[in-house]
């Protein structure tokens, strides 16, 4: 149904108006103005220029929108890209070291909401964003904020590619790599990696079922006999919790141990899955290039769930 | 009774005063030159401060590092390490116990489960940003006064509930026994609770990570300034409290002899352990065994009335503090060590070697 042309004329006047004001906003600012993920307004008299990020996937963020020069400083934990190895490392982002912060003389300090850094850095005045990206949406959301501070029109670009690289990585893959039964473990607690995570909302974008139900929250903490009675088509580890898996109590006899059916990523490839940031489509195509060498596992599947 | 600790320590009060002045000095010491340890070295900052180096800015760098980060965290160590000596010597003249420890009491699980309400809640309140608005709110409301009263309130409520805990549990103080045995009751069931709730919340599993290492690195001048006015009543009331512990170190019967009114005096003795214990675990998280370490570090130099052991004992776990903090500041610059993390491994080598020489010559306790 068309709208009538006065609705027409409503809209485009409601259109001009939200502009108009949206100028009108970033006009008066000067600088930037955001809420974090505290619930905080963070006010900027100019764009910052000397960042500090407590955060891998935030300095990554930084770098993705290619101003990774405005970087002075990183945790210990940042790896990526290259060029951030050089920075000063100012500690972990639970335990920063304030002082070696506030020697580097940033504008603004990037950092997860979980640290405690922030109300000590602001007391200093120096202001502090908390982000915290979990989900796919979280990942987007996060890249605008970041965007937005640091002045990047476009910052959705990055978004777009990342976005296109996951779903090329879901098209690539032949129709026997899709359906398998998948465990992803984040951490040997052991920690898995539930639907509504960033990671089983690659996975389930790559056509894989998560053995893991969404009640049980993005990362929860497992009884081991749960995964031995889910027995997964196929287990996705970090080298660091691989060995030993198939000695822990039950878990030899599943069919994934059993079969081999097990990617073993190393710590490089851990550090893309696990770091909600612009290095998805990248993890995305680790993750389908794993499933794809497996494509055999889900094809037995029917029978074993006939059997059931 | 348990209390004959000392190998042979001097008995002249001038002795005592020997100490006190030398711990003093230490202090004053320690805290003058933890300004001038951190990630960038003194050598780095002095052309700026004095030298007339650098755009004012750079100075203006420099000025705030020494003055509201070095300082304040210097000050606020030897502030805790002094409220922590303190609640040394009086839990163990309180218990009659050489290895009391001020989180005998449950106070230290206490502050940690604060914390962990607190990092739930504030958990529960950042995960929803992304999403739905009703969250919002129960993250405003939240955010409303429990946010506002902080980690460094929650442990403190967590630490002086749990003394209230056990002392219900316990049916009072006079039982010297019955209190540790409740102590360590609840102290097992507060933790259990912690964990728990970090189970059903892993968002805050990380944070509260960091307050279990314990560090300085967070204190500023109002946590610092907060400490120190805490330690001063509190050293003032454990002072004029001493007596009661004198007596009691000759036994109960005794003490009861001398006409003092037990129960209240112990109850306020408590008092002062706990919100002294309280208020450091709060400004800097858990830091174990200064606590343990001060008094006896004290008798074991001088033979001294409860009263002067409590002034020693504090300046002692100041002292002490105050170069754990150097030193975890200045071992892997610019890396930094959690303080609690060197405290234990120091503290738990001390522990061992006193029980190991305790055994040695007549018996653990």
């Amino acid at each position: 149904m068309n709208p009538t042309p006065v609705k027409r004329i409503v809209i485009v006047v409601a259109v001009l108006l939200m502009l108009l004001l949206l100028m009108w906003g970033t006009a008066r600012a000067q600088g930037v103005q955001l809420t974090d993920d505290r619930g905080r307004t963070v006010q900027l008299a100019r764009v910052p220029q000397r960042i500090v990020s407590l955060l891998p996937s935030l300095a990554e963020t930084v770098c993705a929108l290619d101003q990774c020069q405005r970087l002075v400083g990183v945790d210990r934990y940042t790896n990526w890209p290259e060029s951030v190895r050089k920075l000063p490392q100012v500690g972990g982002g639970l335990d920063p070291n304030i002082e070696a912060i506030v020697a580097l003389r940033p504008d603004v300090v990037l950092m997860a909401t979980s640290s405690r850094a922030a109300a000590r850095l602001e007391s200093l005045g120096i202001p502090a964003v908390a982000l915290e990206p979990k989900t796919h949406a979280d990942v987007q959301r996060v890249l605008g904020k970041v965007g937005q501070l640091l002045g990047v029109p476009d910052a959705q670009r990055v978004w777009r590619a990342t976005d296109a690289g996951v779903q090329a990585a879901a098209q690539s893959l032949s129709p026997q790599a899709r359906g398998a039964r998948v465990y992803f473990e984040v951490n040997p607690g052991p920690f898995g990696a539930g639907p509504g995570s960033f990671i089983g909302e690659t996975l389930t974008r790559l056509g894989a079922r998560n053995i893991l139900p969404d009640t049980l929250g993005p990362f929860p903490k497992l009884n081991p006999e749960f995964v031995v009675r889910a027995d997964p088509d196929l287990i996705m580890v970090g080298a660091r919790s691989a060995e030993g898996l198939a000695a822990r109590p039950g878990w030899g006899q599943m069919r994934a141990l059993r079969g081999q059916r097990l990617c073993v990523f190393t710590p490089e490839e851990s550090d893309v899955l696990i770091r909600p940031g612009p290095r998805m489509a990248e993890a995305a195509r680790l993750m389908a290039a794993c499933l794809e060498r497996h494509a055999g596992g889900a094809a037995a599947k029917p029978t074993r769930g006939g059997a059931q | 009774m348990a209390l004959g600790t000392q190998a042979s320590p001097a008995h002249s009060p001038g002795w005592a005063r020997g100490l006190g002045a030398l711990l003093a000095l230490l202090g004053g010491l320690l805290v003058l030159l933890g300004t001038g340890v951190g990630s960038t070295g003194l050598e780095n900052l002095w052309p700026l401060l004095w030298g007339g180096q650098g755009d004012a800015a750079e100075r203006a760098m420099a000025l705030q590092i020494v003055w509201d980060i070095r300082l304040p965290r210097t000050l606020g160590a030897w502030a805790a390490g002094a409220l922590l000596g303190l609640a040394g010597a009086v839990a163990q003249g309180l218990f009659r116990n050489p290895l009391a420890d001020p989180y005998l009491l449950g106070s230290a699980s206490g502050a940690s489960l604060g914390v962990a309400t607190v990092l739930a809640l504030m958990g529960g309140g950042a995960g929803m940003v992304g999403g739905a608005s009703a969250a919002m709110a129960v993250s405003v409301y939240s955010s409303h006064w429990l946010v506002r009263l902080g980690l460094t309130g929650a442990a403190f409520a967590g630490a002086v509930l749990a003394v209230l805990l056990t002392l219900a549990l316990a049916r009072g103080v006079q039982h010297t026994l019955r209190l540790l045995l409740a102590g360590v009751v609840v102290g097992v069931v507060l933790g259990a609770c912690t964990s728990l709730i970090l189970l059903v919340s892993p968002d805050s599993l990380q944070a509260m990570q960091a307050f279990l290492l314990g560090s300085t690195g967070f204190v500023g001048w109002t946590s610092c300034l907060l400490m120190l006015a805490v330690w001063l009543p509190c050293l003032a009331a454990a002072w004029g409290l001493s007596r009661v512990l004198d007596a009691l170190a000759l036994g109960e019967s005794t003490a009861h002899s001398l006409g003092l009114r037990l129960a209240p005096l112990r109850a306020a003795l408590v008092a002062v352990l706990a919100l002294a214990t309280g208020t450091a675990v709060a400004q800097t998280g858990l830091i174990a065994f200064v606590g343990l370490a001060a008094p006896h570090l004290v008798r074991a130099a001088v033979q001294v009335t409860h009263g002067r052991l409590m002034l020693l004992a504090s300046l002692m776990g100041g002292a002490l503090l105050a170069g754990a903090d150097l030193l975890a500041r200045g071992l892997l610059a610019p890396q930094e060590l959690p303080v609690g993390v060197l405290t234990a491994v120091l503290g738990g080598g001390y522990l061992l070697w006193l029980m190991h020489r305790k055994t040695a010559t007549r018996g653990l306790l």
